[in-house]
């Protein structure tokens, strides 16, 4: 059985597309493969890439599909065959299935006897099917950006191909993309091998061949010796270490093809800027990894993964390069601080006049003065509520926030706005709380990441945040689909994982009248709707709620975060029970009948939503029976909601059970009496309303 | 002992641009001159920001000193200029060994490839106001980002084909690099082969640093600024405005077809030609220097602080509007006159 190898060689494919390029060209091979019926159930496939290329090897493959047998039937064995002499139909139907007229037989069916034929559909040889399909394949490849290379724009593809590679065994598979016809040749080491082809004999030889051609196909192999060079190189300082970085060591896999790593060091001096800057420089910017010593501090030293593997003097060159690049950066990033530091952040809030906010909604001036009205708002409900904070230090946080964005620090290294704004406001003394703030105030940027240690840090993201939000939506530019050029969502997300994780008395309604900006009614309920989403995917992202629970939840109320949650925690806890299944499906029941009653026009949604019986007209025992249980419930299941004990109140409800089964097994709502029907439909309107205040448990889905 | 710069004999400044020059002349590149106005990249002279429009074969490279006013530090800072000399290599189509022509570029001007670190690292191109964009590379040499490698898409908010390949080498830095000076200025321009006396980039370059920080930053008059901004702007929409109306152009492309189809049929009228002629002398080149002029004089006004929030996006529509207005309208004279 033959082994494949498919190999697509390119210009530098960007670090970013490599893994997933890599791992949808594995699923494309393996589903055309399945499809074509060329696998063989012992196979095995392995998938490599490099900057220049992807590549597929699957062991395993059929050197043709199996031919395949189809039982037909034909035409009607009298008119067919005139005794036992074929006729035109016989003859015809003979054809069609391929077969000599002396291979058809009589079949017999329910109706009758006919013609049968056993036909047999020769499997095609592989390479020819693998010729047509590897190139769609190829080209139903998805890149986040394209590019065309060549005239009148036949395909489109991450970077221009150089070279195919695609081998069944030892022979070529005819396979032509972008004006490449397939070989067996590959392509080594840009520098270290140079551009003669190497010829691949069979697929089990690749790997070795592209190692002695100094390139190392497979992913996790290159990302092993990486983490060996790092501690190889690092290893010459006592007790150092270089400090972890995941994404970094992901990045710089996808940027070799022969990776080694180079110490390079600095001047001390440097350690004196914060080590955020000397970080942020080091990764963003360079791509090295810091390097920490015994206790943990930042060294004075870097790592540079390097696409090559230099002599001595080669090594000597690279580190000495290295170190020149980044002298020069933290020069520059030295020579900014103090300059920054010559203009203090309060003499800076003028100059944020001239930095746009969004070209509707002014200068980031404007935006802290919104700022500064949205906060105080804020600041007044939590006094109001008894929550201590230190109120001068908030105000004078918001007031500074985004001052940093005229510094020429923050110019160079946006990615670290408000951290800039926080270690100025340290450096020029103006209180630690404030300092704290204005550092934290764009954390969280990700779902994992911390919220702002402070009080004030956590009241000031959510006043930038929500006036942002609010502002936003104003003037439409609310996210729509996978559109949300303002990060609106995430800026959302992150208000709900600072209420949630913190104490704050604070529901989203109160955050969208704090805004400045007052929306209209419109935007108002889109507002609420935008961040029950947001709540939404909170609960079942961030906590793991079930969908229907999250549903059930949020349908009784969205707008108290850390209630929403505990009243998700306590209803996860019992929706198991026996009990709560069945008043789920009761209350189903008695929403469908209410609709149908409001759809029929038998009572107006007014009137549901009164939800008014008198006792007086409660006829039936079972009627009466319920009315009484769900008001003594009512009040004990109000006071545990008000305490928030609602694993207690949701149980209380449960015991509800036997007194709406027996009331629907014995008693009809919908009875010819107008004045009893109504009192009934009010009478499950009631116990609807009241016990869906928890949640809404007709949203729940029974197991 | 060989230099840590791995150069062995590294080139002065001018021995980098001949070299480099000398190479792509080798390699079929017309060598043009400098465009000699104010551009804040190589990329906005019309030999490349108009050559790469429309069908014909280019190839040519030019030195650029590309002015941006904010980034001026009174020649104070080693390491940033407010004008900087780039080389720019425009290949239209680009030869399939783009990337190793260049890599032997680098061999040339004495960077042995064996010794050093280099990464091809995706960097997209993107002149929002000349509605181009491109997809790319920043070369990485030993984490020293020295040249801009990328494949022009669209020009002018207009499909390319066949796109171009722009090769932008940063040439102080590889300088700096390869003499390993820690500051520009000490970048050694010129060495008297008869005296050994070295002239120094700061001898060159220092002054002009210095004395055009001063004007970008605190003399350039910011009222003058906004009308010569205005009359250059005005003066550049009327000729646009007086191209459309005499060639009709504004009716998209339908008539270009038309007189492009009777050139090829060769049945044109006496006032076909006319049109052709009038058309081909249009001056949609002064029409584009206008743009330039535009494009600085907003530069410097941003230097100077000078533009408010709401103008900043309105005026930047209004210089995109001019230049991609002249793209579109120079490309149509192209088509239109069979000049192609």
């Amino acid at each position: 059985m033959p082994n494949f190898l498919f190999e697509v060689g390119m210009e530098e494919i960007p670090a970013r597309m490599i893994a997933p390029a890599q791992a949808e060209l594995s699923r494309r091979v393996m589903d055309l493969l399945t499809r074509e019926r060329l696998l063989s159930p012992e196979n095995e496939v392995r998938s490599y890439s490099t900057p220049r290329r992807l590549a597929v090897q699957v062991n395993g493959v059929l050197g043709r599909q199996p031919d395949a047998r189809e039982e037909m039937t034909g035409p009607a064995w009298s008119i067919a065959f005139k005794g036992d002499q074929p006729g035109a139909p016989a003859q015809a139907f003979a054809r069609k299935a391929g077969v000599d007229v002396s291979a058809l037989r009589k079949v017999r069916t329910a109706k009758g006897e006919y013609v049968g034929a056993t036909a047999v559909r020769k499997g095609r040889d592989a390479r020819e099917v693998l010729s047509e399909g590897l190139a769609a394949e190829l080209a139903a490849l998805y890149w986040p950006k394209n590019m065309y290379w060549r005239r009148e724009k036949p395909e489109r593809f991450v970077r221009p191909v150089r070279w195919i590679l695609a081998l069944l065994g030892q022979a070529v598979i005819p396979v032509e993309f972008g004006g490449v016809e397939a070989s067996n040749q590959t392509y080594g080491h840009r520098i270290l091998h140079g551009k003669e082809p190497i010829t691949i004999g069979q697929p089990d030889e690749y790997v070795k061949a592209l190692e002695a051609a100094k390139v190392i196909a497979d992913v996790e192999f290159r990302r092993h010796r990486i983490r060996k060079s790092l501690d190889a190189a690092r290893s010459v300082i006592s007790g150092g270490r270089w400090r972890e970085d995941i994404a970094l060591v992901d990045t710089v896999t996808h940027l070799t093809e022969w990776p080694s790593a180079v110490l390079g060091r600095f001047d001390r001096e440097y350690l004196r800027l914060p080590d955020e800057v000397l970080v942020t420089v080091m990764r963003d910017h360079q791509k090295y990894f810091a390097v920490e010593d015994a206790k943990g501090k930042l060294a004075a030293y870097f790592l540079a993964v390097l696409n090559t593997e230099p002599d001595e003097q080669g090594a000597a060159v690279i580190r000495h390069g290295n170190e020149r690049v980044l002298r020069a950066r933290f020069n520059d990033a030295q020579f900014f601080w103090n300059v920054d530091q010559k203009v203090k952040l309060e003499a800076r809030v003028e100059m944020l006049k001239s930095v746009t906010f969004h070209k509707e909604l002014g200068s980031y001036w404007d935006k802290t003065k919104a700022n500064l009205r949205t906060a105080e708002r804020i600041t007044g409900l939590l006094r109001q509520r008894g929550t201590q904070l230190d109120e001068a230090a908030l105000q004078h946080a918001t007031g500074l926030a985004k001052t940093d964005l005229t510094t020429e620090l923050v110019k160079e290294f946006t990615e670290l706005q408000g951290v800039i704004g926080g270690l100025y406001a340290r450096a020029q003394k103006l209180g630690e709380g404030v300092a704290q703030a204005i550092y934290w105030q764009y954390s969280p940027s990700a779902m994992d990441d911390p919220i702002p240690p402070s009080i004030e840090g956590q009241v000031l993201g959510i006043a930038d945040r929500i006036q942002t939000i609010v502002a936003m939506f104003g003037i439409g530019l609310e996210p729509t689909g996978s559109k949300d050029p303002y990060a609106l969502r995430r800026a959302a997300n992150a208000i709900v994982k600072i209420l949630a994780e913190t104490g704050l008395p604070l529901s989203i309604s109160d955050l969208l009248d704090s805004a400045p900006d007052k929306p209209t009614a419109e935007t108002r309920e889109k507002l609420r709707a935008f961040f029950r989403e947001r709540l939404e995917f909170w609960l079942r992202e961030a906590r793991g709620f079930a969908y229907d629970v999250v549903n059930a939840v949020l349908a009784a109320g969205a707008d108290d975060v850390r209630d929403a949650i505990a009243r998700a925690e306590a209803l996860a806890e019992v929706r198991g029970s026996e009990d709560l299944a069945a008043i789920a499906a009761a209350f189903k029941r008695i929403k469908n009948i209410l609709r149908q009653a409001v759809e029929k026009g038998v009572v107006t949604a007014a009137e549901v939503d009164q939800a008014a019986f008198r006792d007086d007209l409660l006829r039936e025992s079972e009627e009466t029976a319920l009315a009484v249980h769900a008001a003594r419930l009512d009040q004990h299941v109000e006071k545990l909601r008000k305490q928030r004990e609602y694993r207690a109140a949701l149980q209380q409800i449960a015991t509800l059970r036997s007194n709406v089964d027996l009331f629907f097994d014995k008693v009809m709502v919908l009875v010819d009496d107008e004045a009893l029907r109504r009192n009934r439909l009010g009478l499950i309107a009631a116990v609807l309303g009241r016990f869906s205040t928890i949640a809404d448990f007709s949203e729940l889905v029974s197991a | 002992m060989a230099s840590l710069s791995g150069a062995h004999k590294a080139p002065t400044f001018q021995e980098l641009l001949l070299r480099l020059q000398t190479f792509w002349a080798e390699r079929g590149c017309v060598l043009s001159q400098p465009y000699d106005m104010e551009v804040g990249a190589g990329t906005m002279s019309p030999d490349t920001f108009l050559r790469v429009l429309g069908p014909d074969p280019v190839a040519i490279a030019y030195t650029q000193p590309s002015r941006r006013p904010a980034d001026g530090r009174y020649g104070e800072n080693p390491n940033r200029l407010y004008k900087h000399l780039q080389l720019q290599v425009i290949l239209k189509p680009p030869p399939d060994d783009i990337q190793e022509i260049y890599l032997k570029s680098l061999e040339a001007i004495g960077i042995r490839l064996h010794e050093h670190d280099i990464k091809f690292e995706e960097d997209n191109w993107e002149w929002p106001v000349g509605g181009a964009w491109g997809v790319g590379w920043q070369v990485m040499l030993d984490g020293l980002e020295i040249t801009q490698f990328t494949y022009f898409q669209q020009c002018g908010g207009m499909d390319l084909d066949p796109i171009s390949g722009e090769i932008t080498y940063g040439l102080e830095r590889i300088a700096a690099f390869l003499q390993d000076v820690e500051s520009i200025y000490d970048i050694v321009w010129a060495r008297d082969p008869r005296t050994g006396r070295e002239v120094k980039y700061g001898e060159i370059r220092l002054q002009e640093e210095l004395q055009l920080s001063v004007y970008n930053f605190e003399a350039a008059d910011v009222g003058k600024l906004w009308e010569h901004l205005r009359l250059y702007e005005s003066e550049c929409q009327e000729l646009l405005d007086s191209f459309h109306q005499s060639f009709k152009t504004e009716k998209k492309s339908e008539r270009h077809e038309k007189i492009h189809g009777r050139v090829v049929h060769g049945g044109e009228t006496p006032a076909d030609e006319d049109v052709r002629k009038a058309m081909r002398r249009f001056p949609l080149l002064g029409a584009y220097e206008l743009c330039l002029k535009c494009s600085h004089l907003f530069n410097l006004l941003d230097a100077r602080g000078a533009i408010s929030v709401t103008e900043r996006v309105a005026v930047m529509a209004r210089i995109r509007n001019m230049v991609v207005g002249v793209a579109k309208a120079y490309a149509a004279q192209k088509l239109g006159t069979g000049a192609a």
